[in-house]
């Protein structure tokens, strides 16, 4: 037995472990890095001197027009036009002229909308940018009530703040009480012949209508306000204003949409299908033209609409086709298990889309639907194309001022517009981002 | 109306009677027919207003205007026209043929561009897939409107004039006027070209099939794509040379005022087509890349443990499985591409919208008519090019079990 030793024992048996070495010069630090994702190889190296190449002409004009040789102080278009073309500038300059962005600042973000009024616009902002940070941050708390603010009393504010209350609904009161009756009268009819209690219903039946009597009461106000014509506003207020109302017209009418796409009933899946591929089928400046010069016709003589809000119509159509495929995409990606362990509950249809179904789904197409809007609100730019003036629109529209008309300003209001729709894009995308891993929950196949 | 007392039967076994409107069968009828009511009602009352408006604003409606005389210019038409005596028909095919024009040729760049940033994006060389990422995220989010703006206003009307443009020698001239390139001239027997190349495409599928089909039976290989290619490119290029080389180019030059021969350019057509092309293409880099990064790693593994080497893997493995997560998305961007190209209209390049839903509809106040048109026949554009690849899905769709 003595023979048997034990590891310990043996001499060339090492007792403690040797202390880390560090790796190879070559394969830690810049120098390594460098040669891993820059220079590995021959075509590798040739690749990287290439983008090296292509950098050095891309950034250094931009650079130098955007901040080098810009422009940042000045009364008129003296200090941004070269000497030969009147300007205080050396010949051949090339330079960003910010001081007519600043100049023009107000009008960029209000349009004409009167200076002493421009409050209104500014407490609308606040009102809807607290709500959407609210709403956006998951850590805040108070959602529920968050999104009743943001979508009853809100849109309520905004309109009123916007335009200025006031709004002629006298004639309006009388058919909303017919419908409230008609509406009373079948919802009465309806449970009576499907054997139920008719009280619940009529309850509901009663509360809308009282709501919309509410409204209308509180639309016809008057507040005291001045009376701001839509052909006054412009600038971001109205890219705004179409993005916004656009996404938050679409999202109802797109989720009745993709449900009455994917539901049993054929009449209704085939106008919803009809109705959907109709508008992604076409472009949204012919949309814009239809709902400029021909939706006038569809109404009965003498009704007629604001030029901007026949745009939003045409904006809501356009999205609401897209918002409900996204939504559809939601409710395929639902596990079938979903639908048929609420129907062996016991719930009907509605209990069941509303409880079990959408819920989940729309909370997987968060990133869908933030999507949307940031193409909504690229989309928003075609609207100068029929006479409206939104922030690109109000910016082109001020080139034609002769206190600031030089060779740079074009371009110069051109990469100011870029710049704030990149930031607005890019951050909502980040966002969008974000929200799909916090919302991966596994249950997207 | 209905009996519903489910007891009051007696009998236990019989199904228990429910209200009618509770029948789910029956609820839904009723309120898919209260629906087609209100659809009806709708468009009946909308139709019966257009047509009071139009008689109040005395319109005739109809389709008449489209042979009557159109009266202006277009300053690029693909067909015969001329201001004199087209009619607003011929506007509409011109118009119709440059938004083909600029969306075909915008949908090739598009695509190259497309998948070689998408590339990139993956490349383990940092610069580069840094350099794709900013390409992605700065032109994706910025608004084609203002794109096109830039490019047209910001770029091409800042060229100089003709007499003091740029002038690339037999390649063509490049001013604020648009592009000039060379126009090849063919001669005597040019025709044959084309049958050779035909023909060299029929060979070169006869021998595709055929290697396959052995494939299947023997296992024995034949490179029928380099055969393929080769015959594609050889055969034309032969006939051409026996022809004894037809084929001159116009080449553009500076005349008194204006440059004269070669073909035309627009710059209209250059901004769309550049502007439509790399907004496209960041999208469809994030196709591509996101396609590739779908395939799994297991995939290329396996590929390797059979024994191929790594272009078979990329061609045979890698590509089929990332082309098939990549067509269906690939195809929306092709339609926005071609829905896009209306956008024309802000920097009049003649396109449908531009000359047809815009100046046409200026001229003759049909709006009715000149929309309606415009508006199907980009639904049309939009519903064939879906159903055929539908088709082309479909067929490369992964059946499973």
């Amino acid at each position: 037995m003595a023979e048997i030793h034990s590891a310990a024992d043996i001499a060339y048996v090492r007792r403690e472990m040797l202390p880390e070495q560090e790796a190879p010069g070559s394969s830690r630090g810049v120098v390594a890095w460098f040669r891993e994702s820059l220079f590995s190889s021959i075509p590798y190296t040739i690749l990287t001197l290439f983008c090296l190449y292509l950098l050095w002409v891309i950034v250094p004009p931009i650079l130098s027009f955007l901040i080098g040789s810009a422009v940042w102080t000045g009364t008129d278009r003296a200090v941004c036009a070269t000497e030969a073309q009147g300007g205080i500038q050396p010949n051949g300059w090339f330079g960003a002229c910010w001081a007519y962005v600043g100049d023009y600042a107000n009008q960029f973000i209000y349009g004409r909308y009167p200076n002493v009024e421009q409050w209104r616009v500014n407490i609308v902002g606040v009102l809807f940018f607290g709500g959407l940070a609210g709403l956006l941050i998951p850590s805040v708390p108070y959602k529920r009530e968050n999104i009743i603010f943001l979508s009853i009393v809100f849109p309520i504010a905004a309109l009123i703040l916007l335009t200025g209350g006031d709004i002629a609904v006298d004639g309006l009161y009388i058919p909303l009480a017919v419908l409230a009756v008609l509406a009373l009268v079948v919802t009465y009819a309806f449970a009576k012949l499907s054997d139920s209690d008719p009280l619940p219903g009529l309850k509901n039946v009663a509360a809308l209508f009282i709501g919309l009597f509410v409204l209308l009461f509180i639309l016809g106000f008057d507040f005291g306000l001045m009376h701001v014509e839509t052909e006054m506003w412009g600038g971001l207020l109205v890219t705004l204003v179409i993005a916004v109302t656009g996404i938050a017209a679409s999202l109802p009418v797109g989720i009745a949409l993709a449900l009455g796409r994917r539901s049993a009933l054929p009449i209704v899946r085939f106008f919803s299908i009809v109705f959907i591929e109709f508008w992604r089928g076409v472009p949204l400046i012919t949309v814009l033209f239809m709902s400029s010069v021909m939706l006038p016709l569809f109404l009965p003589e003498g009704v007629s609409f604001d030029k901007l809000l026949r745009a939003l119509i045409g904006v809501a159509l356009f999205s609401s086709a897209y918002m409900a495929e996204v939504v559809r995409g939601g409710l395929q990606a639902l596990p079938k298990g979903q639908y048929e362990g609420a129907m062996a509950l016991g719930l009907n249809w509605g209990q069941m889309m509303r409880m079990i179904i959408l819920p989940q789904a729309l909370k997987l197409v968060i990133p869908g639907i933030v999507n949307t809007f940031i193409g909504l609100f690229k989309d928003t730019t075609l609207v100068l194309i029929i006479g409206l003036f939104d922030f690109l629109g109000q910016i082109q529209s001020s080139y034609s001022d002769p206190t600031w008309a030089s060779p740079v300003q074009a371009m110069t209001g051109y990469a100011f517009a870029a710049i704030m729709y990149w930031v607005f894009c890019f951050s909502m995308s980040r966002y969008s981002m974000f929200m799909e891993r916090k919302l991966d929950t596994g249950h997207k196949r | 109306m209905a009996v519903t007392d489910a007891t009051g039967n007696g009998s236990g076994e019989s199904a228990p009677k429910v209200a009618l409107l509770n029948n789910p069968e029956i609820r839904g009828w009723v309120f898919q027919i209260i629906l087609a009511i209100l659809v009806v009602y709708l468009a009946y009352t909308g139709w019966a207003n257009m047509n009071a408006n139009l008689r109040a604003a005395g319109i005739a409606s109809g389709w008449g205007f489209l042979g009557t005389n159109a009266g202006f210019a277009i300053s690029q038409s693909l067909i015969e026209y001329s201001q004199a005596s087209s009619t607003y028909g011929r506007v509409y095919i011109v118009g119709l043929l440059n938004t083909l024009a600029v969306a075909f040729v915008g949908i090739i760049f598009a695509t190259i561009i497309g998948f070689i940033v998408g590339v990139a994006r993956l490349s383990k060389n940092w610069l580069v897939s840094r350099l794709a990422t900013v390409y992605v995220e700065t032109l994706r989010n910025i608004p084609l409107l203002l794109q096109i703006f830039i490019w047209y206003f910001g770029v091409l009307r800042l060229l100089p004039q003709p007499r003091q443009g740029f002038d690339f020698g037999p390649l063509g001239l490049l001013n604020n006027r648009g592009y000039f390139a060379p126009k090849p001239v063919w001669g005597e027997g040019g025709i044959f070209i084309v049958y050779a190349f035909i023909a060299a495409c029929v060979i070169a599928w006869g021998v595709g099939r055929w290697a396959h089909k052995r494939q299947m039976a023997t296992g024995q290989i034949f490179p029928s794509f380099l055969f393929g290619l080769g015959v594609i490119v050889l055969l034309p290029l032969a006939t051409f040379l026996a022809l004894g080389a037809p084929l001159t180019w116009d080449i553009p030059e500076m005349g008194g005022f204006r440059p004269s021969g070669g073909m035309t350019i627009i710059p209209e057509y250059i901004a769309m087509l550049v502007a439509l092309s790399t907004y496209t293409a960041s999208f469809i880099a994030e196709i591509v890349r996101a396609g590739i990064l779908a395939v799994n790693r297991g995939q290329t593994e396996a590929a390797s443990a059979l024994g191929l080497r790594n272009g078979p893997t990329l061609r045979l493995v890698i590509i089929p499985q990332a082309l098939r997560i990549i067509i269906p998305p690939l195809t929306s961007q092709y339609l926005n591409l071609t829905k896009n190209s209306s956008l024309a209209v802000a920097i009049a390049y003649p396109e449908l919208t531009s000359v047809f839903a815009g100046t046409a509809l200026n001229q003759t106040g049909q709006a009715v008519e000149i929309i309606s048109l415009t508006m199907l026949t980009y639904l049309t554009i939009s519903l064939v090019t879906s159903l055929f690849m539908n088709w082309y899905n479909n067929r490369v769709a992964l059946v499973e079990r």
